[in-house]
């Protein structure tokens, strides 16, 4: 009997471990999306811009994981404390994680380590805000945007986060279902972006006067498509990881379909926005497939356990054809994304957070539709204040000259590819 | 003497340089260059929008021969880089006052 108990509570705490180490990994793919991002951004915007992205996306990373730290976590997930306010700074990670004991009288409820949560959600908040930092390419004052970061990783993100995730209203009153964040990670970075580039205006040229939409093509295709492709690796992080658990087999199962039905959903995405383009602009346009696949993935995030893989397949292919026709669209009213940010997080997050209706008897139309709604206008509304706020005190926008001569030696001093670049 | 110069599509480089060399031109200088001509340029799509290619790529090669075998280098390159559409480019045929080959100190049509 004495036997039998010390060998459960070892089996408790190997599969404790087991999960907590699932769960580093896939936060540490989820960090590497990074990376994805700031190739993705390096390739799409033209060469006299590109050590500004550079620098904007290192600083952002950190700048997240600082004010994640500070606040933005305990806003998200306040738990069951009773004053929220003794937990800010590192308050709440610093009162030391599980006790074996405790995990083992648990009987296995408490199944990973409480750093290791804080580590995985620090790399979603990041994500969140790497995508304001393609939307707003090529003009945007580095120092405005770094402002900008830490009151939408500090603020904007994690109270629309607690909505879902931390037990706010949208999950506990609407029944709201978003798996991994459609809504709650991209929906509300594309929301923050979209009024960051209505107050910002386009890129100089961009748009003409007679209505022409310009194209200013990116500088470094090979760049855009590694970063695309380390997202997609990143992607199995973000929604694998959001399982949360993978020690039993009925978990382990759950955790290979969300990775088949994520990769199956950014084929879907890559090879309809492919085939598209082919037909409406008579040539395949790298770009949008590349957009394509990243939409898929984004479709596939609010749920990506409920459908069959052919389904998922399905689910990522539409959200490839609306992120090329979204993508037109804004040009058409002259919302300037350099790099389709908003189309393939917003667009594309609203259809994933819906398309979850078709494959999963839990979601409700209310739920899905309300949830959509609160983020957008929270982080739609809510940032074009802070932007306008911004352009107040500091300014957002360099100045014609600047942008002319690119923003890597307005903002940074240096150049990215010193040897090679000329004005244009 | 004459100089060739010939704009011609990049492409067709290599076909041009064997026929030349197949009539005994012992040697051309080649240059990457952009311009337009009744072609004038094209319209590609980025992303769902025009942009206009004003000036295509081109090669210009230029070639001093002797006056005796003139016709038959500019039918060589004619008819190595022709393939009629719109776009194939221009042979145009200077006079050349003088050539010294550097090494020797040959001049005239040694030199060429």
């Amino acid at each position: 009997m004495e036997e039998t108990t010390q060998i459960a509570a070892q089996v408790t705490e190997l599969a404790y471990a087991l999960d907590t180490f699932y769960f580093l990994v896939m936060g540490a793919l989820v960090m590497w999306m990074a990376a994805g991002f700031t190739m993705l951004e390096a390739g799409l915007v033209r060469a006299k811009n590109t050590a500004e992205i550079l620098t904007k996306n290192v600083g952002l990373y950190s700048i997240a994981c600082i004010m994640y730290m500070l606040c933005g976590y305990t806003i998200m997930y306040p738990g069951d404390a009773s004053n929220l306010f003794l937990q800010f700074g590192d308050g709440l990670l610093g009162r030391g994680d599980n006790a074996a004991a405790d995990v083992i009288a648990s009987g296995g409820d408490t199944y990973y380590s409480g750093l290791s949560d804080f580590f995985f959600q620090v790399v979603f908040v990041a994500t969140a805000m790497s995508i304001v930092s393609g939307a707003v390419a090529e003009r945007m004052k580095l120092w405005s945007f770094f402002a900008f970061a830490v009151v939408l990783t500090a603020f904007i993100y994690p109270i629309q986060g607690f909505w879902n995730w931390g037990g706010g209203f949208l999950s506990e009153s609407f029944g709201y279902f978003d798996f991994a964040g459609s809504g709650t990670v991209h929906l509300c970075g594309a929301a923050a972006a979209l009024a960051g580039v209505i107050v910002l205006g386009a890129r100089k040229g961009k748009y003409g006067s007679k209505g022409e939409i310009n194209a200013i093509p990116g500088c470094n295709l090979p760049l855009a498509t590694l970063g695309t492709l380390i997202l997609w690796l990143g992607w199995f992080g973000f929604n694998g990881g959001s399982e949360l658990k993978v020690s039993d087999v009925a978990e382990a199962n759950a955790v290979s379909l969300v990775f088949v039905n994520t990769n199956m959903a950014a084929a879907g995405g890559l090879v309809f926005a492919l085939i598209l383009s082919r037909f409406w602009f008579g040539k395949a346009d790298l770009t949008m497939a590349l957009n394509g696949a990243l939409a898929g993935l984004v479709s596939i995030t609010a749920d990506p356990l409920s459908p069959s893989p052919i389904v998922a397949t399905s689910i990522g292919a539409v959200g490839g054809l609306i992120v090329v026709a979204s993508i037109v669209a804004f040009d058409k009213i002259r919302i300037d994304d350099p790099v389709g940010a908003i189309s393939v997080h917003g667009t594309a997050g609203i259809w994933g957070v819906l398309a979850v209706l078709f494959t999963n008897s839990d979601a409700t139309f209310m739920g899905q539709f309300v949830g959509v709604i609160s983020i957008f206008a929270w982080a739609f509304l809510v940032s074009l204040i802070v932007w306008f706020a911004l352009k107040a005190i500091m300014g957002i926008r360099v100045s014609e000259e600047d942008e002319y001569e690119g923003v890597d030696l307005s903002e940074c001093g240096l150049e990215a590819y010193p040897e090679f670049t000329s004005a244009e | 003497m004459k100089m060739i110069t010939a704009i011609i599509k990049p492409f067709k480089l290599d076909d041009v340089r064997q026929a030349v060399a197949d009539v005994g031109i012992q040697g051309i200088t080649v240059t990457e260059v952009k311009g337009f001509g009744r072609q004038r340029g094209h319209t590609e799509l980025y992303r769902g929008a025009e942009y206009v290619v004003d000036f295509l790529p081109k090669a210009k090669i230029e070639l001093a021969v002797d006056d005796a075998v003139l016709e038959q280098v500019i039918e060589a390159i004619a008819n190595s880089a022709r393939t009629g559409k719109i776009g194939d480019g221009k042979i145009f045929v200077t006079e050349l006052t003088e050539a010294i080959r550097i090494r020797t100190g040959e001049t005239g049509s040694e030199a060429v």
